[in-house]
């Protein structure tokens, strides 16, 4: 008898110490871009030849949209972005919009023709990758203050849906 | 009755003109489940074949995705929705014999939105080209091949 009560109490921490090991790996991230995930850092220079980079807005929720000029979904959503930058940048929003074009004039031009607000880079493969790879457009993350992960929309997103999401980020400080 | 004959036959003439372009311009717009495309499903049995028998897979999409992952033995040409990607794609299939066997893909967007793969499918048909398919992506290249665990590569 006390042999089984042995074994069922050597079972039982073993099952704590594996659930708690889980759980610790868990929350350091799992893959990059995922949900939770810590989102990843990045240096570039934007469309005005200024330093952009994560760090810098740190302490504010941050939307950053992988998108392109020739990508009929992001050009369908940026004027609500920029509406967004507009209205909720106040409240501690900051829209970040990182290019997937080839072609850096372009992106100049629809910058102007769209009147962005926000700061726009072009992107690259390394910085797709450290986000889970982009591998079609757009994808779009949400970052909370605390500068992780909160969600991740691959496609074209419901925008109200979007919206009250940092609305509740912006309110969580 | 005779005189109707003439204007008659050119009725029918001018529909039978009306119906062809409408198949032309379908089969153009490449809508899904049509005979131009291939399924990805199809194009990994594809790839199981000798060398010598595998198609030319031309990648008409944006760079930074072909760097982040693209098809085995995918060669790149880059997007076909401007005149510098048409061009390219112009001069790599210049040698080739008109039958020679091609899949075309893009993967940047939803199907519907992709603004690469319908001009470069019209160029091929163009240019002579009979044995051209193009790959079937229903939303992106991330979720129809990437993360069904199909194969790729990195890098050009």
């Amino acid at each position: 008898m006390r042999k089984l009560v042995l074994l069922i109490v050597v079972i039982a921490m073993a099952v704590v110490i594996y659930e708690g090991a889980r759980r610790s790996s868990h929350s350091k991230g799992g893959h990059p871009g995922a949900v939770d995930s810590p989102a990843a850092e990045f240096s570039l220079q934007d469309l005005n030849g200024k330093p952009l980079s994560l760090a810098e807005y740190r302490g504010k929720v941050v939307l950053l949209n992988f998108w392109a000029t020739w990508c009929t979904p992001c050009r369908g959503e940026i004027p609500q972005f920029v509406d967004f930058q507009n209205t909720l940048g106040p409240q501690g929003l900051q829209l970040i919009g990182i290019s997937m074009d080839d072609d850096a004039k372009a992106v100049h031009e629809f910058y102007q023709q769209f009147k962005m607000n926000y700061p726009v880079a072009i992107g690259n493969a390394n910085l797709a990758e450290s986000y889970g790879g982009v591998l079609g457009l757009p994808v779009t993350f949400l970052i909370g203050r605390d500068g992780r992960i909160a969600a991740k929309y691959v496609g074209a997103t419901d925008l109200a849906a979007l919206q009250q999401k940092i609305q509740a980020l912006l309110q969580a400080k | 009755m005779r005189n109707l004959v003439v204007p008659l036959s050119a009725v029918v003439l001018a529909l039978l003109a009306v119906v062809a372009q409408a198949q032309s311009s379908n089969s153009s717009d490449l809508p899904p489940g049509s005979a131009q495309l291939i399924t990805p499903e199809e194009l990994i049995q594809l790839l199981q074949l000798p060398s010598g028998q595998k198609p030319l897979i031309l990648n008409v999409g944006p760079s930074i995705l072909y760097m982040q992952a693209h098809i085995p033995g995918a060669e790149y040409i880059g997007a076909t929705s401007d005149k510098q990607g048409l061009e390219r794609l112009r001069a790599r299939v210049k040698p080739l014999p008109r039958n020679q066997s091609i899949v075309l893909y893009c993967g940047c967007c939803p199907w519907s939105h992709c603004p690469n793969v319908r001009p470069a499918y019209k160029e091929l048909h163009a240019l002579g080209f009979t044995k051209v398919k193009v790959l079937y992506i229903a939303d992106n290249f991330g979720t129809d091949w990437v993360d069904k665990g199909y194969p790729t590569i990195k890098g050009q």
